[in-house]
């Protein structure tokens, strides 16, 4: 086997992985040609228009399109019972209609599609649509779940309009409360956000009346949109493709098969003309699927030298009308806990509610953002209360690399010490906390997130990324992959890996991607997994295709195998470089004597060490690390908050593409300081849960003139799981920036806001509070009784262990994790 | 009943066209929808986001909150106009370098804000920058790699040899 060079190699043995490129797609980008889903249009298209519930909470009790069909113009129209099988992203929660069946459960819950021959038609015929709706009392939010278990929003659940209860125990937390010196509980709330792509979601779908379905779409995930169409059209898989158009942002909000992709579809195939829709920016903010409001208790145990002893955390979500990802979001927010800072022994209780509003699913951080804000505050006040910096609390007692934690996370690479020593040097942290002016303030936080999930989203023992690489006897390489080009530089991973390993520049490979006629399998662009997924992919194949051409090439070089050398678009023998030949000679030899030249790559997750169920959250092949210092100004007298700078470095393994890595680190700071200051979902609190503000205008996100300048320093401890070591990046650094916020507002002013968005009324009613003698502090006061199910009792593996339940999970040992349940 | 087209001509990108359309539509749905140039986006078409900038007699404009019809006469400049010939103009071949458009939805509409920036002041500080691209909303890049991407362009056009520096590229040591 020809192994000249090793992926696993030194940086120095690198020549293309690791450098700032360009991205291959970027000048297509800069010339305005690449082509987003609503740019694409087909000869006889037809336009089409959803009617979405104007109620919260109703049951549908007769809808006539008589009027509608009668319009001149309307080619069809679509009701709730032309699409009767239900779908859903997670196979625990099929809880979904492409329309609307028995029952409409948020303002925007889409109820009829119509296809006429012009968008204008299509929208006056919408109101020629008479729906009878019999409406129900509307839950609100969380708190109003779990006080009205009816009505019930949905005839699934654990409990009323409780979602998901889960209950995990991770040896015996009273016992480590017990040996602690401090015992400090904390109450915090996040507020709900949404993505705001710039790109509102937009399909396209043609039926050949030989029966082939295609779909070009705006989504995260061509595969589960596959999958969808084919289980709600009744379509075989082999006759429907699914084309995922370059998405002009997503960060999660196109990760769900939507009720949209499914009605144009249909429409195509009644009308036998393609079908298009393009949402409104208001319809974007009804397909949400973003942060989950979360309210959140934490209790940690520590030893005075800030050891923890033992910690329990409760969330309790808003998930809104469906289950979308929420089973997941729900383990998420109580998983990762445990790989910053050592937890021996560990309670975690998480539910989900089902409320009558825009269904919350993944947002960039995926469930996780929302415990770091609180386990990230709550460190903050456990070290005031320790007399402990910090910054040295939060560089005691880290998770060792190669270790596993207390609910069997098993973390590899961990580069978080560096990570806080940059921060903390870069930002002059000694000079400054504890003792800048009134009004100005300094926080501190760190965090982790996954490298890619675990375990697929439907239990299958295939892999999670597949690669077909195509090698041309004019030395040109295509390379063929599922993954989807969402803004985040995976077209150029591909590109970038495949040149490494074959010697080649990235503009040499074509990339087919996100197309599920023509490429391998690869799940989607979420939860931080595709340059370590299709990475490995990649290198697998190119690595066979290296091979193969080695062989051939080496006796025409009169060199040992062991020694052909792929490099400058040179196949040469590393003794005596000289003797060479070109890369596409090389091919050629191997064509003549081996036939067409093609390889496949695929990567599969090993298997996590947890075995109970609730397990398959959590596990990743990799986790990265990151920590943040950010500088705020408060104005005492109106409670706004300026933060003009952010410090954060990442541990991202190993960059791939240095350029573009800078480019994730420095989007989520502001993804992450939007959250901070200002993003929320908001509704009106009364009876009709309507959205408060669906639109761009009344929905505040970060402008120019309120991003802060951001130093990044990049940490690269590579990890032996990532392709050339490589870790994530696009998500993880948000994480930590919404505590250094409200840490750093703690810092300026001494009041606590324990609930993101940190907005200036927030802050204003807590300096009123302290000028009271009140608390100080702006939060939620308590956290209801749930009704729990008995804990899943697992013992940490310091405790012997085997990563089973030893009790609470009898006969569930197989059922590990939540996307291999049972429909109910 | 259709609306009769009404028919217009102007400018666009240097060259002189006529083209007829339902006179309700907006430049943009004209550009989009009856001159096929997609490169023009949108993110909310009520003048909220800034997807849509175009450049009208020089100026940015909403093209969602202008008329198709208030452009008889007038000079329009798009993304499709930016480059010369086969050659990038220095503000794409910066935003390509830098990484400043990462899914490139609304770089069309950044890039011809800079370019009205940069044709009315050659050298911008970085807060003259921020002031002039306010009005336009992204949501992948956090707008750093997009201000140094027309620093560096201004710096080219201005006849320097200007490249990026290393803390942009691959952060600070």
């Amino acid at each position: 086997m020809a192994r000249a060079k090793k992926a696993a190699d030194g940086p120095t043995a690198l020549r293309v992985v690791g450098k700032a490129l360009r991205k291959v797609d970027a000048t297509a980008k800069v010339l305005g040609v690449t082509k987003f889903a609503d740019d694409l249009s087909l000869p006889r298209m037809l336009y089409c228009k959803l009617l979405r519930s104007p109620h919260p909470h109703a049951r549908i009790v007769r809808i006539d399109a008589t009027r509608a069909l009668a319009l001149p113009g309307v080619k069809a129209v679509l009701t709730g019972k032309d699409l009767p099988i239900p779908f859903g992203i997670l196979p625990v929660s099929q809880d979904e209609h492409a329309l609307a069946l028995d029952k409409a459960r948020f303002v925007g819950d889409p109820v009829a599609g119509v296809a006429a021959v012009s968008e204008e038609v299509a929208t006056a015929a919408l109101d020629l649509i008479a729906v009878e709706y019999e409406p129900l009392r509307p839950i609100k939010d969380h708190l109003d779940a779990v006080e009205h278990p009816e009505p019930r929003i949905h005839d699934y659940g654990d409990h009323g309009n409780l979602h998901k209860l889960i209950n995990l125990e991770f040896g015996d937390v009273e016992a480590g409360f017990a040996a602690a010196d401090v015992v400090r509980e904390d109450l915090l709330f996040f507020e709900g956000n949404t993505h705001l792509p710039m790109e509102q979601h937009a399909a396209l779908a043609d039926w050949s009346p030989d029966g082939k379905l295609t779909l070009w779409s705006s989504t995260q995930t061509p595969h589960y949109v596959h999958r969808a169409l084919a289980k709600v059209l009744e379509l075989a898989p082999a006759r429907v493709r699914v084309i995922a158009t370059t998405n002009g942002g997503a960060f999660g909000g196109k990760s769900d098969p939507f009720s949209h992709e499914i009605v144009v579809a249909k429409l195509a195939m009644l009308t036998g003309r393609p079908v298009k829709i393009t949402l409104t920016r208001e319809e974007v903010f009804y397909c949400h699927r973003g942060r989950h409001p979360t309210l959140m208790w934490v209790k940690t145990g520590v030893k005075q030298d800030g050891a923890i002893t033992a910690m329990h955390f409760k969330s309790l979500l808003d998930g809104g009308g469906y289950g979308s990802y929420g089973v997941a979001s729900t383990y998420y927010t109580g998983a990762l806990q445990t790989v910053t800072h050592h937890v021996p022994r560990y309670k975690f209780q998480g539910a989900r509610a089902f409320t009558n509003k825009p269904p919350c699913g993944p947002k960039r951080g995926h469930g996780t953002p929302q415990p770091r804000f609180a386990l990230e505050v709550h460190f903050d006040k456990i070290a005031e209360q320790l007399g402990i910096d910090p910054a040295d609390f939060r560089l005691k007692h880290l998770v060792p690399p190669h270790s596993l934690t207390a609910n069997w996370l098993r973390v590899g690479s961990m580069g978080l010490a560096e990570c806080i020593r940059k921060v903390v040097a870069g930002s002059g942290w000694n000079e400054k906390y504890r003792k800048l002016p009134y009004g100005r303030g300094v926080g501190l936080a760190c965090s982790s997130y996954i490298t890619g999930a675990g375990l697929p989203i439907y239990w299958n023992a295939m892999p999670h990324s597949g690669v077909q690489l195509k090698c041309d006897r004019g030395g040109g390489v295509t390379v063929f992959c599922g993954s989807t080009e969402i803004g985040q530089g995976s077209d150029s991973v591909l590109a970038i890996i495949v040149a490494e390993v074959l010697g080649l520049d990235p503009f040499d490979i074509a990339v087919v991607s996100a197309d599920t006629d023509l490429t391998p399998v690869d799940l989607g662009s979420y939860s931080s997994r595709v340059t370590l997924m299709t990475g490995n992919a990649a290198i697998q194949a190119a690595e066979r295709a290296r091979d193969l051409i080695a062989r051939h090439a080496a006796p025409k070089l009169e060199a040992p195998v062991e020694r052909i050398t792929f490099a400058g678009r040179r196949v040469f023998d590393a003794a005596s470089p000289e003797r060479g030949i070109s890369f596409a000679e090389a091919v050629q030899l191997a064509e003549a004597a081996a036939g067409t030249v093609g390889t496949v790559g695929s990567y599969t997750p090993a298997a996590g060490a947890g075995k109970y169920r609730g397990a398959g959250v959590g596990p990743s092949p990799a986790y990265s690390y990151s920590a943040c210092v950010a500088l705020v100004d408060v104005d005492p007298a109106t409670g706004i908050v300026q933060v003009p700078k952010i410090w954060i470095a990442h541990d991202v393994g190993r960059s791939i593409n240095a350029a573009a890595v800078m480019g994730q680190i420095e989007g989520s700071i502001y993804m992450g300081l939007g959250e901070a200051l200002m993003e929320e979902m908001a509704y009106r609190g009364n009876r009709n849960v309507v959205h408060k503000i669906p639109s761009l205008l009344e929905y505040k996100s970060p402008t120019t003139l309120e991003m802060c300048d951001v130093v990044t320093y990049v940490v690269e401890d590579p990890d032996p799981n990532g392709p050339f070591g490589a870790k994530e990046c696009g998500q993880g650094p948000l994480l930590p920036v919404p505590p250094a916020v409200a840490n750093a507002v703690y810092d300026a002013v001494g009041v606590r806001i324990d609930e993101v968005p940190i907005t200036p009324e927030k802050v204003f009613k807590a300096l009123r509070r302290k000028e009271k003698g009140e608390e100080p502090r702006f939060g939620p006061l308590g956290f209801p009784d749930l009704p729990w199910p008995e804990p899943i009792r697992v013992a940490p593996p310091w405790e012997g262990g085997d990563g089973r339940a030893v009790e609470g999970g009898k006969g569930r040992e197989k059922a590990v994790e939540v996307t291999a349940g049972r429909r109910r | 009943m259709p609306d009769p087209k009404a028919k217009i001509a102007f400018e666009l990108n240097g060259e002189p066209v006529e083209v007829a359309f339902a006179p309700h539509k907006t430049l943009l749905e004209v550009l989009r929808e009856d001159l096929a140039l997609t490169g023009t986006k949108h993110g909310c078409e009520l003048g909220e986001c800034g997807t849509c900038t175009v450049l009208l007699d020089g100026a940015p404009v909403l093209s969602c909150l202008v008329l198709g019809l208030a452009c008889e006469g007038r000079r329009v400049k798009t993304v499709e106009g930016l480059a010369q010939g086969s050659r990038l103009h220095p503000l794409q071949e910066a935003f390509a370098a830098l990484g400043a458009a990462q899914c490139g939805y609304c770089t069309p509409a950044f890039l011809l804000t800079a370019d009205a920036l940069l044709t009315d002041n050659p050298s911008p500080s970085r807060d003259e920058i921020k002031q002039a691209l306010s009005g336009n909303l992204c949501r992948c890049t956090g707008y750093i790699k997009i201000y140094e991407a027309v620093e560096l362009a201004a710096a080219r056009l201005r006849g320097e040899r200007a490249e990026p520096t290393r803390e942009s590229l691959y952060g600070s040591r």
